[in-house]
């Protein structure tokens, strides 16, 4: 299903939860909605399920309008957050209850509860309650009720929250599967980045109410167009002054400006490591901590601490040794703009404006 | 279109009907006799109101709910520890007992009482070698009282000691706190919620009760002669102004404390 | 300490409740078979347990409905405000704070022949006070909040997910109600009923005042008991206080019965 949404407004009180939202999705894509916790992803959601009033601008399905429409009528699944299963009915009467509610006929209902049960590899547990089963086999079944009535566009409330940080990873991998097989548009809100960067072809960060940012993965990590996204994207320190380190200085920005520089922006090591030594700094190594496949080493430059990581291939540094930084690039921003600069002593010398 | 415009229409009706049904059966009546007992003018409610029967029969439901509160929270509190904490044969009978004056009408408790406790029987005749009579006294009245409310402190405690965590209690033995003090410091503040509310519950319907105390209070004006059996003598009496008047105030004195029972609970569900 | 204190619970158990009860099928029974049955067999008893009967169960039928659909409407419509709806529920606690003798006067002073609501009634055929539609009205008055405060809190646990769920899965509202939410809240409006009829049956005061007590028209079991103590008609008095009594023991069985299903679920 192809969605439009235009200048989605929610407020909740005074509490403005979502301000003039716009955005298009292609039919078969998966999305992520990411965000901090509060951000108002899942009131976007709810309102794309016509389970919340739109307050102001429009939702379309399909070029149509369905802002009056209500959840009955929209033709979408609703994964929850703690999957609201039925609990007095079975696993099968879970499945079954869309198809029964559409008046499917008994033969029709148990063909595509069998069919759901296989895909969702729940045989032999049909008819079981839902405390008598796993977190993740929960998971299966919300899934596949939401999927029973052959919905249009699947909506997934923070779908692997409430599960085990081992199996998550497993059902996330299922699940994009899963969805690329069905080719059914769909839109989950999570506010974990690994897990959006995982799954979704497409992100989309929802901060305070507002679309920060959408694109996929890639492209938001690489070209982030407001530091939120750039602070809430991957890990990074914040460098208050941006001239003291070396091939940043003297580029004319305002007062004001500030760096983010992610770990994997900046390489560390030996003199003999590098063979254009002018871009360097020289550091010192502060604390090491062994990351479990490599290592994160926090180094001074002057009065920045910096953060990186290091193969553990390569020579073991300890605390207080002195080490050249270079850093390829940087975040910066300042109050009215933002943009990627790109090291001017180690080639480009023209920052990329975004 | 149609089908959906038709249920609106109906959860329309139906939401309407709720509403109305709700204020007519208990806000009407209450609004009413509030109007009632003024609307022959201040000075006709306040001289209903400082009529000396009147007043003493008042103030000796008070006094009796209070005591038979103050009854209940003691024996309440060791019902519900004893119910929770310890197991016994009968245990799980007594249990289902605890809730039998609610389900007991309040007249047949009445008769229950005037049975015991008359002159016939051997509890009545023990008294009256002692000296002093129950039947018809203000402690057959408490007697009641204590019947018709003895559930509220019972059912107010016992979740509060059974979500309480063992494990405060032995963090409190491993600072060497001894098994009395314990009790004191620990357990009973976190049991004090309950008391309380079940306490103003308890004192809320023994202010209110009627039936079992109508049988066995004797009904002696300014001695024996509850509240609710004087609103109830003045309408048999046909003076609905003095009624209304001893209705209104103990009606006033009974919201507040359901209030403040609301309050106090809403207090500590948010705190 | 342990056995002082679970031999005075017991102590206090027999005292209060235990020894009463026994009393009282003593007490019917005091001339034997005859008596007790002599008691029961009265044309009064029998019309007064009717009238009780008729009352319990037309008051039951209309409270669970209101009750059902009020406590719904407190906790999931969003057509109320918040404001209004904590309103509401404090005002759905009054009747317990209001004695019977209040509630019953309030609904003469409403509903009274001198009053203007009264003689309309009045003139249309209809009595209400000294008549049953009264006593019905004072007991539905005095058992309103009883159905309300057992399913309110359960629909707050339980959380409106499930019920969204079936309406993403295409459930009518009515669908949902009965597939969905009355699965889960059943046992506790089966224990709202069950104190509802243990709460009708058993009221006296507000009935006594709206009733008037008329022999063989309005007079219901425990108004009966009343007027035999105040005759010293103390045998038929206990033959009736026992049916009484047993009855509301029976209730207590199915109390005991519903709450441990309510835990189940």
């Amino acid at each position: 299903m192809h969605i439009e949404v235009r200048g989605l407004n929610k407020k909740f009180g005074d509490f403005q939860a979502v301000a003039d939202v716009d955005f298009e999705i292609e039919k078969g894509q998966l999305i992520g909605l990411l965000g901090p916790s509060g951000g108002g992803k899942t009131s976007i959601l709810r309102m794309l399920a016509g389970l919340e009033t739109v307050d102001d601008g429009d939702i379309v399905f399909h070029g149509k309008r369905v802002n009056d429409l209500p959840p009955q009528e929209r033709g979408i699944g609703f994964v929850f957050q703690n999957y609201a299963l039925f609990k007095h009915m079975t696993v099968a009467e879970n499945i079954a209850f869309g198809l029964e509610v559409k008046k499917w006929s008994k033969q029709k209902i148990k063909e595509r509860v069998a069919e759901l049960v296989d895909l969702t590899g729940l045989s032999g547990f049909e008819k079981r309650y839902p405390h008598q089963l796993s977190g993740g086999q929960r998971q299966r079944v919300a899934f596949a009720r939401a999927l029973a009535p052959e919905p249009q566009l699947l909506l997934l409330d923070e779908p692997f929250a409430a599960i085990d940080a081992k199996i998550r990873h497993e059902l996330r991998s299922w699940l994009r599967e899963m969805i690329d097989r069905l080719g059914i548009t769909s839109i989950f809100v999570t506010h974990d980045q690994d897990e959006a960067i995982e799954v979704a072809d497409q992100i989309m960060i929802i901060n305070k109410g507002r679309l920060e940012q959408k694109g996929t993965p890639w492209e938001i990590y690489k070209n982030p167009e407001s530091p939120f996204v750039a602070s809430f994207i991957g890990e990074s320190t914040i460098i208050e002054d941006v001239s003291a380190l070396r091939g940043f200085g003297g580029s004319g920005e305002l007062p004001g400006t500030k760096a983010l520089i992610r770990p994997e922006y900046v390489e560390i090591g030996k003199e003999h490591d590098f063979e254009l030594l002018s871009a360097t700094e020289t550091g010192r190594v502060r604390h090491i901590h062994f990351r479990g496949s490599e290592w994160l080493v926090e180094v001074q430059i002057g009065a920045a601490k910096l953060v990186t990581y290091r193969s553990l291939e390569k020579e073991i540094l300890q605390p207080g040794d002195e080490v050249r930084v270079l850093i390829h690039r940087a975040y910066l921003f300042n109050d009215t703009n933002s943009w990627v600069m790109e090291n001017k002593l180690k080639e480009d010398p023209m920052p990329v404006h975004i | 279109m149609s089908s959906m415009l038709q249920g609106r229409w109906w959860s329309w009706g139906f939401r309407s009907t709720v509403m109305l049904y709700f204020i007519v059966l208990i806000i009407f009546p209450i609004i009413g006799i509030y109007g009632q007992s003024f609307s022959s003018g201040w000075a006709a409610f306040a001289d209903n109101i400082t009529e000396p029967l009147a007043w003493k029969a008042v103030l000796l439901t008070v006094k009796l709910a209070l005591i038979a509160t103050v009854i209940n929270m003691f024996i309440g509190t060791m019902s519900a520890w004893v119910l929770i904490r310890y197991r016994f044969p009968g245990r799980r009978l007594l249990n289902s007992l605890v809730d039998l004056p609610f389900a007991l009408p309040t007249a047949v408790a009445g008769l229950m009482i005037l049975l015991l406790l008359g002159p016939r029987s051997s509890v009545g005749g023990l008294a009256e070698k002692l000296g002093f009579t129950i039947l018809f006294h203000q402690p057959a009245i408490v007697i009641a009282m204590v019947f018709v409310t003895f559930p509220f402190v019972i059912r107010a405690v016992q979740p509060l000691l059974e979500e309480m965590d063992s494990s405060e209690e032995e963090a409190a033995y491993t600072l060497g706190a001894t098994k009395a003090a314990t009790f004191w410091k620990v357990i009973l503040p976190s049991m004090l919620p309950g008391i309380l509310s079940g306490a103003m519950l308890a004192f809320s319907r023994g202010l209110a009760e009627f039936g079992a105390v109508v049988l066995v209070a004797g009904n002696i004006p300014g001695k024996t002669l509850i509240a609710s059996v004087y609103i109830f003598g003045e309408i048999e009496s046909d003076n609905a102004i003095g009624a209304t008047a001893v209705s209104v105030l103990l009606l006033t004195f009974s919201f507040l404390i359901l209030w403040t029972v609301n309050y106090v609970q809403m207090r500590r569900k948010n705190g | 300490m342990r056995r002082l204190w679970i031999g005075l619970t017991v102590a206090v158990f027999s005292v209060l409740l235990i020894i009463p009860v026994i009393r009282i099928a003593m007490g019917a029974f005091d001339e034997g078979w005859g008596g007790f049955a002599r008691g029961l067999a009265r044309p009064e008893t029998l019309h007064a347990l009717y009238m009780t009967g008729l009352i319990v169960v037309i008051v039951t039928i209309v409270n669970t409905l209101f009750g059902v659909m009020l406590s719904l409407y407190l906790v999931r419509a969003t057509w109320l405000g918040n404001k209004v709806k904590q309103l509401l529920n404090s005002i759905v606690d009054l009747p317990f704070a209001v004695s019977p003798v209040i509630g019953g006067l309030m609904i003469v002073l409403l509903l009274g022949p001198e009053t203007a609501l009264g003689a309309l009634f009045n003139k249309a055929g209809i009595d209400i006070v000294y008549a049953l539609p009264g006593m019905i009205i004072a007991t539905l008055f005095v058992t309103f909040p009883l159905v309300v405060r057992e399913v309110m809190p359960v629909l707050q646990e339980i959380g409106s997910a499930q019920e969204e769920a079936a309406a993403t899965l295409g459930a009518s509202a009515w669908t949902t109600f009965w597939r969905v939410t009355w699965p889960s809240i059943r046992w506790c409006v089966v224990y709202g009923v069950v104190l509802t009829v243990a709460r009708a049956m058993g009221e006296f005061g507000a009935v006594l005042v709206v009733s008037g007590n008329i022999l063989f028209k309005t007079q219901t079991a425990t108004t009966l008991v009343y007027q035999d103590v105040e005759n010293f008609n103390l045998t038929a008095a206990n033959s009736i206080a026992l049916v009484l009594a047993a009855g509301s023991v029976t209730l207590l069985l199915l109390m005991e019965w519903a709450k441990s299903r309510r835990e189940v679920h």
